[in-house]
Order: C-alpha cells, then structure tokens, then sequence
C-alpha cells in the first residue's frame, strides 16, 4: 500500500466548538477530526448536545465560538467563498445531512427531490442528473418509485429517498442525525442497512443514533456526548463494551438491559 | 304583490351593462395585479429581518386593513390631492386605491402561507447547499402558494364585489351605470336585478373553483 497523504488528512474538523442558546450553554468545547473513510457515532442522553453539534458541522447551527474546518480550510459565516475561507454554500455541497422526520419536498416527485440539488446546486444538466438519481435510487432499492411523490411513500421508502437526495451531490461527507428515530419498528433495517452498504463503501460519516448494536456494529468510533463535552471516546469495544465513565457505564446499562 | 317585471327598457341599455361590467372586470384584475406585486414586496418587507423595513410594512398594512375601502377611496379622491397639492383623476385614484387595498390583504395571505411550512423545509433546502433565495424560490414559495391558493381566490372574489364602491368617485363601473340605467328608465328593480345577475354570472365559477380547489389540495396533503 502507498502511503498517501491525502487519505489521513482530515476531511471535516471541528475545534474548540460552543454553542449557546441565550445564557443555556450547549457545546462547551468540543473537538473532533474526521480522517476520510471514518464512520463516527455520536451517542449519549436526551438533551445532551448531539444535534446540536452535528448541526454545526454543516453550520446549520451557526456556533458561538470556535471553527469548522473542511478540507483544512476554514468556513467562515457567510454563504459565498472569500479567500482563504469557504463559505457555507460550498460546505453544504460537501457534507451531506439526513434528517429524523425526512424533509423530502412534497410538491416534487422522488426523482425530482434527487436531481434537485445536482441541477439547481451544481448546475449539472437534467439528463446528467436523471442519470445519477436513478442509479442512486436503485442502490437504495427505489428505481421504480421515481415518479412517486413523497406522500405515497412509507418512512423507510422516504428516507432511502432523502439519503438519495444527500449523496446526489456526492459528498465527502454525510451527516445523519437519529434518522431512523421516527420509523416504525419494522421499517429501521432497510434504512440501516442503506448505511452500513455506504460505510462498506468508505463513506465519511457523523451518525447521531440511539440504535446502540448499530452503532458498534458500524461504526469505527465512538463518541459518548454528555452535557455538551465529548465524556468518552474510543473503539466499540472501547465505549459500549468497556465504558470507563460512570455516566456512560450508566447510559450503556440501560440499553444492555 | 304583483309586480310587473319589465325588463325590455332596461335591456335597451345593455351596452352600458356591458361596458360597466367591462369597467369592474378592469379594475377588479388591474387591482389584483399590483395587488399581488404590492402584496409580494409587503410580505418580503415583513419578511425581511430588518426592523424599520418590517415597520413601515406593518404599518401600511395596518392602516388599509383598518379603515373601510369607501373611507381610503373618499380619503385618495378627495384628500389626497389637498396633501400633494394637485388633483387626482378619479380612475387613477380608484385604481391606486383598490391596489392597495388588496396588497395590504394579499401580503397578509402570502405571509401566512410562507410561515406555515414546515422548518424542515428551509433546512432540507440548505442542506442541499442551496441558498435562501434558490430555497424560497423553489422550495417555499411553490409549496405556501399551492396552500393560500384558497385565500387567495376568495380575496380575490371580495375584490371583485369590492370594486362596486368606485362609482361613488364616479368611476363607471357596473353599479354606476345600473344607477345610470335606473334613472333613465324608472325601473329600479330591473336595473338593480340585473346588476345583481351580473356579479352572480361572473363570481359563481370562482367561488366553486375556490371550493373545488381546497377539496383537492386537502386530499393530497
Ligand atoms: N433552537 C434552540 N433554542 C434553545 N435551546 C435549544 C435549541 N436547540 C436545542 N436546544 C437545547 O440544547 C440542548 C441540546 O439539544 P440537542 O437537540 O442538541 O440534544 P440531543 O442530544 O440531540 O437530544 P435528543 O437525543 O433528545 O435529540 C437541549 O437542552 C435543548 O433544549
Ligand atoms: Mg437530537
């Protein structure tokens, strides 16, 4: 194997992160570097700043203090580019982000929600987009639902779909936070299994997620979030297997039992 | 009572039912068309985030929801020149007022269509790097409008009924000239009748499309 920089360097970076809502202090200081390929997740109790945080990765959440770095570059609070800065147009090309309750656009069929961002985004041509949506909509299973609207789907057809819909802009890195936390029962392995095919394919992910076998099983770190600092982190064995701090030896018992 | 219904003096005059009729279908749609293009700039200003924009937007709102549309056509005919200091055509008047009214109502209709979509929209949209302006274009606005097309049509039917009151600053719209027919005629019921028909022929289909239309948009939701 050759030994290439590029593949160490980090994709996503966050340094020194706070956020606060008024005088409620969410994040209070976190750290966390993605290296390309790295599939993080991000457990711990309700409240606890796990979305936030993911939220900033993709400045949905603007942060009080501290800097995204994507590429090594910083991202600076404006949408367009400036100098050495990029903005938050050019990180949300980039990383990807899937949603517990979907957000599929209603008023458009299946595949228009997957060329949309391709064509008005990336200004790719509609047979170019077309192209790539149908294959990503068959690699989650839902080629023939392409003229469907989101209405007459199921939630785990949904949200194949809204995953489709994220790696149509090929990201570098995709964000998902408790995506399948609104899905009934029978319905949260298609959609896991959608994941663990993209981690199988190197796929940089940060995935927010109370599916704690899932989260061991694909993951190939993980981040246990208590009162918004990072309180433990390590490999699967690490965390859910051996936890060290007592919150987490607490919050890991409850789902064993 | 037996009345003897005659309208055969009446029907003599119809080129002034129509070109009354003519007149009200104008204003009614010119009206409507600044209407919208105020109502948009309005909601936008609302919409702004920016506190004296927002303000000034508020405040005209205010004021046309607030007074009666006879007081603002009396106030822009008659008043309004003292202020600038001119006169005022009464077609001009009219038709300026009539705009501003249903702007104030409009911005209020899109306003409320816009705000009701869901937050995940905005932020699916964002997701997908576009920007606020590609978001509210192509994502917000065609869904809010899809929901306030109902209001929006049943405005529009109030303004049409609405434009009836700029006959008082003499504008010759259906009302006026049925009161143009009655005083030629003596025949009050005939001529007030068939203005009444009149309004009924043209707003009926709107407001069963408006009916029909919110059936079907409550069936794909
Ligand atoms: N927009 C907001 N305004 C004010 N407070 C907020 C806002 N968003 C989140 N919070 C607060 O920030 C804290 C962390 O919320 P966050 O949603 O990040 O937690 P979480 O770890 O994702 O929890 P859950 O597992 O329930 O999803 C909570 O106390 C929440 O009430
Ligand atoms: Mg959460």
């Amino acid at each position: 194997m050759t030994l290439n920089p590029e593949m160490n360097a980090p994709v996503i970076e966050a340094i020194s992160l706070r956020k606060s809502y008024g005088t409620h202090e969410v994040l209070k200081g976190l750290d966390l570097s993605l290296a390309r390929g790295e599939v993080v997740a991000l457990i711990g109790p309700s409240g606890s700043g796990k979305s936030t945080f993911i939220r900033c990765l993709n400045m949905m959440e603007t942060p009080t203090q501290g800097t995204i770095r994507f590429r090594e570059k910083s991202v600076s609070r404006r949408f367009a580019d400036k100098g050495e800065e990029i903005g938050i147009g050019t990180l949300r090309r980039h990383v990807g982000m899937v949603f517990q309750h979907f957000n599929l656009f209603p008023h458009k069929t299946v595949l228009q929600n997957v060329t949309e961002g391709p064509i008005i985004v990336c200004r790719r041509t509609r047979k170019e987009a077309e192209e790539l949506a149908m294959d990503l909509l068959s690699q989650v299973g839902l080629a023939e639902k392409h003229s469907a609207y989101p209405n007459h789907l199921s939630g785990g057809q949904k949200q194949r779909v809204a995953i489709a819909r994220a790696l149509a802009m090929e990201p570098e890195v995709l964000l998902l936070d408790e995506v399948t936390s609104a899905l009934d029962p029978e319905l949260v392995g298609e959609v896991l299994s959608v994941i663990r095919g993209l981690a199988d394919k190197g796929m940089t992910m940060a995935i927010v997620t109370h599916e704690m076998a899932f989260a061991a099983d694909v993951a190939t770190r993980i981040l246990f979030l208590d009162q918004g600092v990072i309180a433990e982190t390590g490999s699967a064995e690490d965390v859910i297997l051996n936890p060290k701090n007592p919150r987490l030896q607490g919050f890991v018992a409850r789902f064993n039992g | 009572m037996n009345y003897n219904w005659d309208f055969h003096a009446v029907l003599q005059s119809w080129d002034l039912f129509l070109w009354g009729l003519w007149i009200t279908i104008i204003y009614t749609f010119g009206s409507i068309l600044f209407g919208v293009v105020i109502g948009f700039l309005t909601c936008a200003a609302r919409l702004s985030g920016l506190w004296g924009v927002n303000a000034i937007a508020r405040v005209y709102q205010e004021m046309f929801r607030c007074t009666p549309l006879l007081v603002q056509l009396l106030w822009f005919y008659y008043a309004f020149p003292l202020l600038i200091g001119g006169s005022i055509d009464n077609r001009v008047a009219a038709l300026l007022t009539l705009s501003l009214y249903v702007g104030a109502f409009y911005a209020e209709i899109f306003r409320g269509g816009i705000v009701s979509i869901d937050k995940g929209q905005h932020e699916a949209a964002a997701a997908i790097g576009m920007s606020s302006w590609q978001s509210m274009y192509r994502i917000i606005l065609p869904q809010a409008m899809k929901r306030v097309l109902p209001s929006f049509i049943n405005q529009s039917v109030i303004q049409f009924k609405n434009t009836s009151l700029v006959s008082v600053i003499s504008v010759a719209d259906l009302a006026y000239m049925a009161a143009v027919v009655n005083g030629q005629t003596y025949r009050p019921l005939e001529s007030y009748t068939l203005m009444a028909g009149l309004y009924i022929a043209m707003l009926l289909p709107l407001t069963q499309a408006a009916d029909w239309i919110e059936r079907r948009l409550k069936v794909s939701d």
